[in-house]
């Protein structure tokens, strides 16, 4: 039993130094060679048109099946990750057949890939190193035959897709401005593994929380108590999760820092009931749900669970807090006008007003800046569907439109994207669609799967 | 004791044997006067046929204390496989105890009140159709509802844990209105006895 987790915090660690080390590898040197002038940076197609893009395997320069393995994977993801932000048209790489793969950065067949339609070509070569990969990636604008985008990276060989998550979000800052979400991660709770919690007469699953890429591969488990663990939320700075447990027999929140694996458990005192922990977008405060003081009121304590101030007071169900970008704010859900709605109160405990007049809303989620709205779920029929309340115009969309049920959105961190469950497939699984209703992707397909957060 | 009975029973039987072979004597009372038993030629038909009939008598002694030792006498998990204290029932989206639900508490307080070192907990469960979010504090309002009126019949408050599990362990995984009404309860667990 002990080996197991200590383990995990190992692989853990090890990832994460991974991540670090690539991470660090392009801004070191990256910008270094001379780049052409602002005008050609930005490739364009057709007037009216996103510029479509290819991105065909990378070149391998050493014999190894490995590297070979890593040109094709660095391919694919870099093709799936420039497509999620629906800039670009991606030209469907099945149909790149017939043109003659590179064998250097300077043997590209520009002719064949203006026929093809492409404006730009996102190519590049994968070398092995003593220490792992190192990638050398262009961005050609193909009717110019010139790169616009140029750099170099290296770093373990261990998790070749994070190599293209990062180009992704390197090319969408270059090209569009825009913060990429490819290196982010979800979390989310599962009952995959079947296990049965202990203690009960009745079968009852376990559900434990889990992390993966934005794009759900790298799927990992964080807990591994066998006991309900359920609503987890990355802290600001994507080193902790926060979540509801019960592995004390009672919910009660739980702060893993997953990178260290420690635990702490900063709102519990004298055996009172917390659930649902949301961090402050500084990461200094939790706002969360407790009984405390015998009905279901929201608080706000510091991370370490000091100064804790109570925000509401009614005899009703208050919970499922979720902070305004600047924190200044607390949307959350009341049923004090008899079915739950969303409501927003000050961080000051001044100010409250209703959001939504619908038959029942929950689970609200703020998007962070630029946008200004609050993505929900209402019951629409027999199950829920997503929408989203825009602050400054105060209309209210719809996202969803009834296939299965539709609950827990939770905002990228770019604001351009929720993740959020549907049973549309069947079991409860995660998925992820634009703000704009378009885009949906599975993300998840083992087990059930709760309650979605994206990392910051 | 056998044997003192058997006894009696001839006894008697050859007194019965006797007054009928007198045939007459109806107005004498049967005054249980065993002394000499006439040697009539009657005599020869009586005792020994007779001894295994009489079966009522041991059946009347034994059995309601056992039925009761076998709630208290189980594990705690048996107990909580077929529970004495029964769950109560809500309506779609509210924590009312109802009449029906009252009855039920009732009972339950009766077993507390007889098993006086049972601890209970009571879980709040909630159907599907709620959202996980706000479901896990509905669940909670139930079981507080139910501990409240249980506390207002006289069980002392400190034996009554609550928990809330929303909508995570329903009892029925069916999609019905009567899988739906067995999930909206307050469950009872005896946590110590």
């Amino acid at each position: 039993m002990p080996q197991k987790p200590i383990l995990l915090i190992l692989i853990l660690a090890l990832a994460y130094a991974g991540v670090r080390a690539t991470a660090q590898a392009p801004a070191a040197t990256g910008q270094q060679r001379p780049q052409p002038s602002e005008i050609e940076l930005s490739i364009t197609g057709e007037p009216g048109a996103p510029p479509k893009y290819a991105v065909p395997d990378f070149i391998a320069l050493s014999p190894d099946p490995e590297t070979a393995a890593a040109a094709k994977t660095v391919a694919a993801v870099l093709w799936d990750d420039l497509g999620f932000e629906r800039e670009f048209y991606l030209i469907p790489r099945d149909t790149y057949a017939s043109i003659p793969p590179a064998r250097s950065l300077t043997d590209i067949a520009f002719d064949r890939w203006r026929e093809l339609g492409a404006d730009g070509l996102v190519t590049g070569t994968v070398q092995k190193t003593a220490n792992g990969l190192r990638l050398e990636v262009r961005l050609f604008n193909v009717r110019a035959r010139q790169s616009v985008f140029d750099r170099e990276y290296s770093g373990p060989a261990t998790n070749p897709r994070f190599f293209a998550h990062t180009v992704a979000d390197e090319v969408h800052q270059q090209q569009r401005a825009l913060r990429g979400v490819a290196r982010t991660k979800l979390t989310f709770s599962s009952d995959r593994d079947g296990e049965r919690v202990q203690g009960t007469v009745e079968r009852r699953e376990v559900k434990e929380v889990y992390i993966s890429d934005y794009d759900g591969a790298n799927q990992r488990r964080v807990t591994v108590n066998r006991a309900l663990n359920i609503m987890p939320t990355w802290s600001p700075d994507a080193r902790s999760i926060a979540y509801t447990s019960y592995r004390r027999g009672y919910p009660d929140i739980f702060i893993s820092l997953i990178y260290q694996g420690t635990l702490q458990t900063p709102m519990a005192a004298g055996g009172t009931q917390n659930w649902l922990p949301a961090w402050s977008p500084d990461g200094t405060r939790i706002a969360f749900t407790s009984s405390r003081d015998g009905n279901p009121e929201l608080y706000v304590a510091n991370r370490d669970g000091s100064n804790v101030r109570r925000i509401t007071n009614n005899p009703a169900i208050d919970t499922t807090p979720t902070w305004s970008p600047t924190g200044a704010q607390i949307a959350f859900t009341t049923d004090r006008t008899g079915s739950p709605q969303i409501y927003v109160i000050g961080a000051d405990v001044l100010n409250l007003r209703r959001i939504t007049s619908e038959s029942y809303c929950d689970r609200a989620t703020w998007s962070p800046s630029p946008f200004n709205e609050l993505a929900f779920v209402c019951r629409t029929g027999p199950g829920y569907d997503i929408k989203i309340y825009d602050f400054a115009s105060a209309q209210t969309r719809q996202i969803t439109f009834g296939e299965g049920s539709n609950e827990s959105p939770s905002y990228s961190p770019n604001g351009r994207h929720l993740a959020f469950t549907s049973t549309r497939a069947g079991k409860t699984q995660i998925f992820t669609i634009g703000r704009d209703g378009n885009g949906l992707r599975q993300v998840t397909t083992l087990g059930n799967n709760y309650t979605p957060d994206w990392s910051k | 004791m056998n044997t003192v009975w058997v006894r009696r029973t001839a006894l008697l039987l050859l007194l019965l044997v006797t007054v009928a072979a007198g045939a007459c004597g109806k107005k004498k009372p049967p005054i249980a006067r065993p002394i000499p038993p006439p040697p009539g030629g009657s005599t020869t038909v009586t005792p020994p046929p007779e001894p295994p009939t009489p079966a009522p008598e041991p059946t009347t002694v034994p059995p309601e204390p056992v039925a009761e030792d076998t709630i208290a006498a189980g594990s705690i998990d048996d107990i909580n496989r077929n529970s004495p204290l029964k769950p109560v029932f809500y309506a779609l989206d509210a924590a009312e105890v109802d009449a029906d639900g009252q009855k039920v508490l009732q009972g339950n307080a009766e077993i507390l009140r007889r098993y006086t070192t049972w601890q209970i907990s009571i879980e709040g469960h909630c159907d599907e159709r709620g959202t996980a979010e706000y479901n896990l504090a509905l669940g909670e309002r139930r079981a507080v509802a139910a501990r409240n009126y249980l506390v207002s019949l006289g069980i002392p408050a400190d034996r009554v844990k609550i928990v809330s599990y929303g909508k995570e362990f329903p009892f029925d995984p069916g999609h019905s209105e009567e899988a739906w009404s067995k999930n909206r309860r307050a469950h009872f667990v005896v946590t110590a006895k």
